[in-house]
């Protein structure tokens, strides 16, 4: 038995058979150069001949994988027309009389050497492209046919390369590959991003193991540890067979678990909701059983840009996403900008205390200019589906009643135009002020419904800024004062009858569940990709606690 | 001679599809075309060359053309660059 360590960059166990991906040999010796026209037709045939070949995989992986995958082999194409690459080899022809395998070599190798010391770790991924490419021109050179053999391939196969490249992986059969194992690679390389949409196990960066194994040879590879074991003996595979299966067992019931509703003992509901930026992330929250959106951070709407989005846009934008979630709520919260976000066109001052200043609600009610709009959009949104509003940032009533003002200043206005709007929205409020939890119980007859933001009410209440190492010991959200905090907002929110959500952080905290349950929480809204884990342990938790 | 600077807006900069999207459309075009950083100067219709320029979110770019079309080819790259490459 030999073991081998490199880094797991998609989790998942394999027990299966080797299959060793042998690197290209280089053909150049075997051709002594004709003239230099001739190389030139020869070198021409050949990468005509790859175009057709690199063309017909991205056809084929266009079919069993995502768009995106599909693109980065068809970007090969452009390497087959590049004028720094293949244009270069026909430049080395002619000016050194050379042969077209030597000259692809030599250009590929340069390349190559060149990409692998960019520090871009995805622009250095780029290298395995260029050498992918470099070795399918050697090979049309030499006349061999390229490939790996897919179809003779036992199943629970796992794949070892130096480093795979995209044309190899675009025709893997997904029900006979079990895992990938490269010597070279990242986390962000080719491999880790195709097990990934795969759903397999892969180790990368496994040194040394070329050499030490052999196509048949039983090995298990750790997606987890990063650990692949070659010939393994018996306790290691009743082992890996053990945690395999265990594995496989808890994602099933994970998956399963996001389509059933979570109830307390008492027969209370509790929903698992998700925290989105983008549609893609509400994409991705919905396919993972999402119960509606706790929280829309609209502040990606005005990111990465030099004007303001029009009402227009964010009406769409809106619009889409109530459409998406098909009347389950869409909780829109109004532009939380300033402190660490800041927006160049904004032109706002530079301040010495950003968490403490112009921020958030403040700067929308400073320029109603900027609000306005987005209330506006939001409001006729509202006729697409089931839309709520909240306030970030609020620490007085004070605010709070102006904003409300502003809200209905705009819905008399839409009234004006003659444009539809749920008359009914519901109107909430982050908690993530000290101020607001301890007077939780004053505004809780204002509002529709309370969020407790925990990131920022732990950084307000102990006073520790999150981003900051030297303090983010104190950073702690189950600190006793933040959950008293948290408490008191429950309950007030409780007296009033009106639902409590949660979204922050300490949300998806599996730790926190049953405190957080214990409390009476209503809602716990997570990131897209934590609904799962989320939902499972509340699962357990509720049916053991309250 | 026209020129534009431009400010790349896309999340992921000029990776492999942005990159590979920018040489298509510059190969539409018969006139020169150069894309330059602040570092240095390479020819739109190379992506091994546009990858080079590291380019990333919030980088400025300048598109250089030279060539009886190349107002449309310095628009149709601005447009692109501008529309983020179609990414969300």
């Amino acid at each position: 038995m030999e073991t081998f360590n490199g880094t797991g960059v998609s989790k998942g166990y394999a027990i299966g058979t080797a299959y060793v991906i042998e690197p290209c040999e280089k053909k150049s010796a075997a051709h002594t150069a004709g003239n230099s026209c001739e190389e030139a037709e020869r070198l021409k045939g050949a990468v005509e001949l790859s175009k057709r070949q690199v063309k017909d995989i991205a056809q084929k992986a266009s079919r069993s994988l995502d768009g995106k995958n599909a693109g980065i082999i068809e970007s090969q194409i452009n390497f087959l027309d590049d004028p720094a690459f293949v244009g270069q080899a026909f430049t080395l022809i002619k000016g050194k009389n050379i042969s077209a395998e030597t000259a692809v070599s030599h250009v590929a190798d340069s390349l190559y050497a060149a990409f692998s010391h960019i520090d871009d770790d995805y622009i250095k991924e780029r290298a395995a492209d260029i050498k992918d490419i470099g070795d399918r021109i050697l090979k049309n050179l030499a006349g061999e046919k390229s490939g790996i053999d897919f179809e003779n391939m036992p199943e629970n196969t796992v794949l070892f390369a130096h480093d795979l490249k995209p044309s190899d992986t675009a025709q893997i059969d997904k029900s006979k590959v079990s895992a990938f194992v490269t010597e070279a690679g990242g986390r962000t390389s080719h491999t880790a991003i195709l097990a990934k949409a795969f759903g397999i196990a892969a180790v990368v960066g496994c040194k040394g193991m070329l050499g030490n194994v052999k196509t048949g040879d039983k090995v298990i590879t750790d997606g987890v540890s990063g650990t692949v074991l070659i010939n393994p003996d018996e306790k290691e595979l009743s082992k890996y067979t053990r945690i395999s299966e265990k594995f496989k067992t808890e994602n099933a019931k994970n998956t399963a678990a996001a389509k059933r509703a979570v109830y307390t003992k008492a027969g209370k509901r509790i929903t698992v909701a998700a925290n989105i930026g983008t549609i893609n992330d509400l994409k991705t929250a919905i396919s993972n059983g999402a119960e509606g959106v706790g929280l829309f951070r609209t502040e990606f709407l005005y990111m990465d840009r030099s004007d303001m989005p029009s009402e227009e846009e964010q009406f769409e934008v809106y619009k889409k996403a109530a459409q998406m979630l098909d009347g389950r709520p869409l909780t829109i919260r109004t532009l939380d900008i300033g402190g660490d976000k800041s927006l160049p066109y904004l032109n706002l001052p530079k301040e010495s205390n950003p968490f403490l200043g112009l921020r958030a609600i403040r700067l929308c009610l400073k320029d109603t200019g900027i609000f306005k709009p987005q209330l506006r959009a939001i409001l006729r949104a509202s006729a697409f589906g089931n839309i709520q509003i909240m306030f970030p940032m609020i620490s007085s009533l004070g605010e709070l009643s102006e904003a409300k003002g502003v809200l209905e200043s705009c819905k008399a206005e839409l009234r004006r135009r003659g444009e539809a709007f749920d008359s009914c929205i519901k109107t909430g409020m982050m908690v993530e002020i000290p101020s607001a939890a301890i007077m939780a119980d004053s505004f809780a007859g204002h509002v529709d419904f309370f969020s407790i933001g925990t990131n920022d009410l732990t950084q307000y209440t102990l006073a520790a800024d999150r981003l900051n190492e030297n303090v983010s010991e104190l950073y702690n959200p189950m600190n006793p004062a933040v959950l008293k905090l948290i408490q008191m907002t429950i309950n007030a929110a409780h007296a009033a009858s009106i639902p409590c959500c949660m979204c922050g952080e300490l949300a998806s905290d599996e730790k926190a569940a049953a405190v957080l349950l214990g409390y009476g929480l209503d809602e716990f809204s997570v990131s897209p990709g934590a609904i799962t884990e989320t939902k499972s342990n509340l699962l357990k938790k509720a049916s053991a606690g309250q | 001679m026209t020129t534009q600077t431009v400010k790349i807006l896309n999340k992921v900069g000029l990776h492999a599809r942005p990159a590979s999207m920018l040489v298509n459309t510059a190969g539409k075009f018969g006139c020169d075309i150069k894309i330059k950083s602040s570092e240095k100067s390479v020819t739109a219709k190379s992506m091994i060359n546009l990858l080079s320029l590291r380019a990333k979110m919030g980088d400025t770019i300048t598109i250089e053309a030279d060539g009886s079309d190349e107002k449309e080819a310095v628009k149709a790259l601005t447009d692109l660059i501008n529309s983020k490459f179609g990414e969300d």
